[in-house]
């Protein structure tokens, strides 16, 4: 199947960075995940309840609302500081890219391992600018809370159109179109990893690559 | 997924089974009644928090925690008046502004709408359901986006966000020019496609002169801290209450369905053939009614507007003395769109203090009446005068306010920390920031803003206490409208060293004596008295001149 991607764009100064991430990662998240399956006899089964709450940035002018679980806050939160610590890291120029792809497993045949494909890819290009003021950091907070305003308003209008999604999966099926490791909630299965762009502009020389999600990776 | 067909009207409910008929209307009602929730809970003020419950309770539709407050529910019911969102009908909830001098502006218009495309093809009871699901998270995602939010969650001292719900056209009128808008999103169903989307106001200018943003002060001193309220006759802030559906009752609603629609949903996992749908209706015990029933304020006008304020400061449930403040959002019976602190609002004078203290700690809750007139928005319709005798008799009378009977935060932006109304300063006091050193006749040392300082904002964390009761007692007896002290738990201030912790230490030495060099006897000394002292002054001075220089030569 041919895997949407859809690519978003901020810039922000070094602090922002974990914020405009989560908000943004979170956001998405947000309408890919579930509640808990749970399988009854017959093939049916029933669905958890998502909680969600608000989150206030402190280094922007912006509330994000993510799903309510604390496992997987965890989890984004060490890829976003993975990510962040690379960035800094990587030099003056602070540019990158951490993506977050949507997959499904499949299984194959001994020895082969299985394949993750891919159904769905978000980008997060990022570009951190230096600020030389109190003043300049002040219009930046209110210009980042709104344009991650805009991107958030982007990720709700890819969300409605409503394309593919993997099939509802049988009980045996189910670990390979969700992570179900979760105690809360259930999204689809995830991976995250990073880019970071070097002063010339290619990116890699240093693709580095984190799985948060991928328990069959040799 | 599906293909999109084009039908006639008449004939779109042929094709679809009645089980799928009855339960996409049900889909379409409940989807109605949690937009409503989800708009009007992102215009509280308040940070809004749910939690995720991995055994599915069946009462939460859509799979999603979305807290139901009753009187929204009620103002939904009531405007849908029993029909659902389609073609031509749709279901709009406006959230507007309204000043402390009254004046009222429309903010953004949340529209749920119908249009005639159809989906002949998807499953009502799973993708469907599952789109709705999806449609709600982007809503809750899109109201923290908007300006309103913003604006919604500095509600307080200067203006407070209202909320209208009414169904049919489309009102967009309202909104000035140069609106823009936002689509949420949409669900195609067999009848029609549920579009849901936001128009919002882009221009703001009546608001530029007004002062809607509270900067923290630059200099210490903050004049505006002390200006009579500019709610003169609403001097307590709103507080809103509410509870999610199954906990404990009070509100009674005698004109309301007290059934609660259950939604348990399985799916199947072979979906395209065998959905296994159930629904199930179970009835919740009617409320018990509670005190406000035998407060019937009659209910004049239609629209149903209704006060949303509360500012992201709350308090801690009272202390007997502070009596104006322990109460929490009352939820009027026959007027239930009205949430007010009997303290302020229109509703003090018409409630009988006696009764309603006593059960309201039992309770825990208050009833009051709003104005006369609800169609209004509600503000100063009483006056000053009667609120100041209403309280004063609630503050006299023995509150034997059980704080842990008191469940809900209430909340309300006051300058607190200020426990004695002669502190209360006056603008008149206060033209010259340095109007203390001035001689003058007749200032009061307590209206000197040099004497008192005034405290700096507050700011929502030391006054976040907890819900439960707070033992000590202060400021007993607090009539003053505007300031009245708050006990609060300041954070990490416990030390097992001292026996005061630092909450009680503040209070004690929140009111310093004056500087003697700031009296009253020294001001009123006449600055010709000391400049006939200087000569002598200075011929000391002189003499111990030798003195003066070694000191500075030990300086260098």
């Amino acid at each position: 199947m041919n895997c949407r991607s859809e690519v978003l764009e901020v810039s922000v100064e070094g602090r922002q960075v974990d914020e405009a991430m989560l908000a943004l990662l979170h956001t998405i998240l947000l309408h890919r995940s579930t509640g808990k399956f749970h399988y009854k006899k017959e093939g049916t089964y029933s669905i958890g309840t998502v909680g969600t709450q608000d989150i206030d940035c402190d280094f922007i002018d912006f509330t994000f609302v993510r799903v309510s679980s604390e496992e997987l806050d965890r989890a984004i939160r060490k890829a976003v500081g993975e990510f962040k610590e690379a960035l800094s890291n990587s030099g003056s120029d602070g540019m990158g890219q951490i993506s977050l792809e949507f997959y499904q497993k499949k299984k194959s045949r001994w020895p082969f391992s299985d394949e993750c494909i891919p159904w769905e890819v978000w980008s997060i290009k990022v570009n951190v600018v230096n600020l030389a003021n109190e003043q300049e950091r002040q219009i930046c907070r209110e210009k980042v809370g709104e344009k991650l305003g805009e991107k958030v308003i982007n990720i709700v209008e890819v969300i409605s159109r409503h394309e593919y999604l993997p099939k509802m999966p049988t009980q045996s099926e189910v670990d390979n179109v969700f992570d179900t490791s979760l105690k809360d909630v259930q999204p689809y299965l995830y991976k995250i990893t990073y880019q970071i762009t070097d002063s010339l502009g290619t990116s890699v020389s240093t693709t580095m690559r984190r799985l948060i999600k991928d328990t069959l990776a040799l | 997924m599906g293909r999109l067909t084009w039908r006639e009207p008449f004939s779109m409910d042929n094709d679809l089974s009645p089980q799928d008929k009855k339960d996409l209307d049900k889909f379409i009602k409940f989807f109605a009644l949690k937009t409503v929730q989800v708009i009007v809970q992102a215009r509280l003020g308040e940070k809004i928090c749910s939690s995720s419950s991995s055994s599915p309770t069946g009462s939460d539709w859509f799979n999603l925690a979305i807290k139901d407050i009753p009187e929204v529910t009620h103002e939904a019911k009531k405007a849908l008046a029993g029909q659902l969102p389609g073609i031509g009908r749709s279901m709009c909830v406006e959230i507007s502004l309204k000043t402390s001098e009254g004046d009222s502006m429309e903010l953004e218009t949340w529209c749920l709408e119908m249009n005639e495309k159809c989906d002949k093809d998807i499953k009502v009871s799973y993708t469907v359901y599952n789109r709705l699901s999806l449609l709600l998270k982007s809503l809750l995602a899109i109201t923290r986006v908007t300006p309103a939010y913003k604006l919604s969650r500095k509600q307080g001292h200067d203006y407070v966000i209202l909320y209208r719900i009414y169904f049919g056209e489309v009102q967009l009128a309202g909104l000035g020019e140069g609106f823009q808008t936002v689509r949420v999103g949409l669900v195609g169903t067999p009848t029609g496609t549920i579009t849901l989307s936001c128009a919002y106001r882009t221009n703001l200018a009546f608001m530029s002169t007004r002062q809607f943003e509270r900067t923290g002060p630059i200099m210490g001193i903050i004049i505006d801290h002390f200006v009579e309220r500019p709610f003169p006759n609403t001097g307590h802030m709103h507080a809103c209450d509410y509870r999610a559906t199954g906990e404990e009752d009070g509100v009674g609603y005698p004109g309301v369905e007290d059934s609660q629609e259950v939604c348990t949903t399985s799916f199947s996992t072979s979906p395209p053939t065998q959905c296994v749908f159930t629904v199930s209706k179970a009835h919740f015990k009617s409320p018990k009614p509670a005190v406000m029933d035998t407060l019937k304020v009659p209910m004049l006008g239609l629209s149903f507007s209704h006060q949303l304020c509360s500012s992201r400061l709350s308090y801690q449930p009272p202390m007997p003395g502070a009596a104006d403040l322990c109460y929490p959002a009352a939820l009027n019976s026959t007027n239930p769109h009205q949430m007010v602190l009997p303290g302020k609002e229109g509703g003090v004078p018409l409630m009988p203090p006696q009764p309603c203290h006593g059960t309201q700690a039992e309770h825990g809750r208050v009833s009051s009446c709003p104005p006369a007139d609800p169609g209004h928005h509600l503000s100063g319709s009483p006056s000053t005068g009667e609120d100041a005798e209403t309280l004063s008799r609630s503050g006299e009378a023995k509150t034997a306010c059980r704080p842990e009977a008191l469940e809900t935060t209430f909340t309300r932006k006051v300058g607190a920390f200020v426990n004695k109304p002669s502190t209360q300063v006056t603008t008149t006091g206060l033209d010259l920031p340095f109007a203390a050193f001035a001689p003058r006749a007749l200032n009061s040392e307590e209206n000197d803003p040099m004497v008192h300082p005034p405290e700096s904002p507050t700011t929502a964390s030391p006054l976040h206490g907890s819900l439960h009761s707070q033992d000590s007692v202060d400021s007993a007896g607090q009539t003053q409208d505007d300031f009245v002290m708050v006990d609060f738990k300041p954070a990490f201030s416990k030390d097992d060293l001292l026996p005061m912790d630092l909450g009680t230490f503040y209070r004690e030495f929140q009111n310093p004596p004056q500087l003697s060099s700031l009296s009253i006897d020294v001001s009123a000394q006449s600055m010709a008295e000391d400049l006939d002292s200087l000569p002598e002054k200075l011929a000391i001075y002189e003499k111990n001149i030798d003195e003066f220089d070694a000191f500075v030569d030990t300086l260098q």
